[in-house]
């Protein structure tokens, strides 16, 4: 069978079970208090205090689809596909279902997914949350999701995806759609939580119209066995874009992961921000690739790389395309290690030499995150920073 | 409160001081003078227990206890603090922050005492939540390397340069915390806490008032003495003439 992505010596689909129980609604207070910590740990409020709305799937079930603002939409994908005849506009628009045997398989055997919508002109007050969680052992969710933004509205969005501790080994495809509307905008901050076993190959496209604004955050701090994500954002006139994403890769976690912008509208803007940090065995491959093919395009990648360990490896791939003379594109890529100078300046305000080290990591990846309402902001700051806290 | 006693040391090999001796008794306050080279931050990175400053023979002892191999870390906090003139850039690491950690605390919520310290250094509460030493100007390294340390608050405080690159205003204000740090505002026999300062022209010396003066050369005290004589000779001759008119009235003695 033909792999993923060339050279992509990827998850073997096969070896895992499409097979999972249900869960009923009626199991989802169990269900909560059971994995309570699990879900607040990528974000998921179970109260729902200070959310627009809430997603919850547990392996193939959704167990909570609910909206608690006017205009806006939370639903299975299965459920919008029911309601919507339109929605077949947007099914496999931004995402080729032929792209690899990931997203094939997504297509031919898709398990749920959320689909979340803004009314035009519609803003969301807080976040909403979604949760796509594995609680069985070998199960492949393969999920497909769509998000779209009407015309001048916007959605703030924390998505979670994470495992059972009890989980060891299993799978996890997610096809995600992504569209900003005229003047509209959509900020995605994405929670990766997995285990030493999992793998994952999310598949994401996002397509911003004129004047739309569309900013992805991912952050994954824990083990993951091989984890390859590649959205590619396209930008219409006027539109801006912003990637942020970071990464702490330890144990024998592969981790390639990068992000594409494709500046086709004219006058766009991007940026993809990414700050990795290589510890014991793994292997992180750092891609960005910002390709300007329309007038008066700007783009910038600031690509940068912690090493802990000599037996682990970034391999740092920056990449710029221009096909019109008035693109401005740049880059900025370095792999480094901690300084001494850093770690002494610390102990001489009296941290022993491990705890300057934590803290400048934590310093690391502790990147200002722009384009939140200040509320998130915070929120998503504190998630980081617990993240990395307990990395010690 | 310190004494080091015919303290060598080298930094990637290199002998950087020889036979070093020095005393420090609570309550005073020295400034080391001398050229560009001599050993003075050595001394001070020594004191502190830099891994990249090796001792190879002496010992210091600092409040009773030979603390000759002990890390930094137990250093500081035995008691000692130094504000540093060239300090890194910690990305991510807010000013704020920093200031907790000097206090042994290790949230990054401002409390409304570091806001008040950062008020009396003229820092907003804005410039709390910029990364530590990221684009700050020389007299804003100056004022936030005090502030630390007056978070610390150590009984043995040690200042590289604290007067160097800084304006007429900012002299003013940073003369007047290190005054602070170092009891000068109290009467000498209250005074418990020591320091050492390195300056280059002795600017600082007309904002604090210190008890000793010594200069340096090629990893040596060359002479000691009062600190007004001491800084006029070596403002008339420079050190080296100030040295052999030192050492020529040891000789005489």
């Amino acid at each position: 069978m033909r792999k993923g992505m060339s050279g992509d010596n990827g998850p073997d689909i096969g070896k895992y079970t499409l097979k999972a129980e249900k869960h009923n609604a009626k199991d989802l207070p169990g269900i909560e208090d059971k994995y309570k910590q699990d879900f607040l740990d990528v974000g998921y409020d179970p109260q729902g205090a200070e959310r627009s709305g809430s997603f919850l799937q547990v392996d193939h079930s959704v167990l909570c689809s609910k909206a608690m603002q006017e205009g806006v939409e939370i639903m299975s994908t299965t459920d919008a596909l029911e309601k919507y005849s339109w929605l077949s506009d947007y099914w496999w628009h931004a995402v080729a279902p032929e792209k690899d045997i990931y997203t094939q398989q997504v297509d031919r055997k898709q398990t749920q997914g959320y689909f979340l919508r803004t009314l035009p002109g519609v803003k969301t007050t807080y976040p909403l949350q979604s949760c796509l969680f594995i609680g069985q052992e070998g199960l492949s969710q393969n999920v497909h999701n769509i998000i779209i933004a009407e015309e001048g509205s916007e959605l703030h969005i924390i998505t979670g995806c994470s495992v059972a501790e009890k989980v060891q080994s299993a799978l996890h495809l997610g096809v995600s759609e992504f569209y900003v509307k005229k003047n509209a905008k959509i900020t995605f901050t994405m929670i990766h939580n997995w285990a030493p076993e999992v793998e994952v190959r999310p598949r994401s496209g996002i397509i911003v119209e004129e004047n739309g604004v569309f900013i992805g955050n991912y952050v994954c701090l824990d083990p993951v066995k091989d984890l390859q994500m590649y959205p590619v954002t396209y930008c219409g006139k006027n539109a801006r874009a912003t990637s942020q994403s970071i990464i702490y890769a330890s144990k024998d976690s592969k981790i390639d992961i990068g992000s594409k912008m494709v500046l086709s509208g004219e006058n766009s803007r991007a940026e993809i921000i990414s700050r990795t940090v290589a510890a014991d065995h793994a292997d992180v491959t750092a891609r960005g690739i910002l390709s300007g093919s329309a007038p008066n395009v700007k783009a910038h990648l600031e690509c940068i790389g912690l090493m802990l360990s000599d037996t682990a490896r970034i391999y740092s791939v920056p990449e710029l395309e221009a096909t019109v003379k008035d693109a401005e594109l740049s880059h900025e890529a370095a792999v480094g290690r901690i300084s001494e100078e850093e770690i002494a300046y610390l102990t001489a305000r009296g941290l022993s030499e491990e705890e300057a080290a934590g803290a400048i990591v934590r310093g690391f990846l502790n990147v200002d995150i722009k384009g939140l309402p200040p509320a998130l902001g915070a929120q998503v700051r504190r998630m980081i920073r617990m993240s990395a806290e307990a990395l010690e | 409160m310190l004494e080091i006693k015919a303290l060598n040391l080298e930094v990637d090999g290199r002998p950087v001081l020889k036979d070093l001796n020095l005393t420090i008794e609570a309550g005073e306050s020295h400034v080391l003078l001398g050229p560009n080279g001599s050993g003075k931050t050595s001394l001070l990175l020594g004191i502190l227990g830099f891994p990249k400053y090796k001792v190879t023979g002496g010992s210091i002892i600092f409040k009773g206890e030979d603390i000759t191999h002990l890390s930094t870390a137990k250093r500081v906090k035995l008691g000692m603090g130094i504000a540093f003139q060239h300090p890194p850039v910690i990305r991510g690491i807010k000013l704020g922050e920093m200031v907790n950690l000097c206090k042994g605390d290790t949230s990054q919520q401002v409390t409304q005492e570091t806001r008040t310290l950062a008020k009396k250094l003229h820092f907003s509460d804005e410039f709390l939540e910029r990364d530590v030493n990221a684009g700050f100007s020389g007299g804003e390294i100056k004022r936030s390397e005090i502030m630390q340390l007056m978070a610390q608050d150590p009984d043995f405080v040690m200042l590289d340069e604290p007067d160097s690159g800084v304006d007429i205003e900012n002299m003013e204000l940073i003369g007047d915390m290190i005054g602070e740090l170092l009891h000068r505002r109290i009467r000498p026999s209250k005074r418990t806490a020591s320091g050492l300062i390195i300056t280059h022209l002795a600017t600082i010396t007309d904002y604090v008032e210190v008890d000793w003066a010594h200069v340096m050369l090629n990893g040596m005290i060359a002479c000691s003495g009062n600190p007004d004589r001491i800084i006029s000779e070596v403002m008339k001759g420079g050190y080296e003439k100030c040295v052999r008119e030192c050492q020529e009235t040891m000789d005489r003695i």
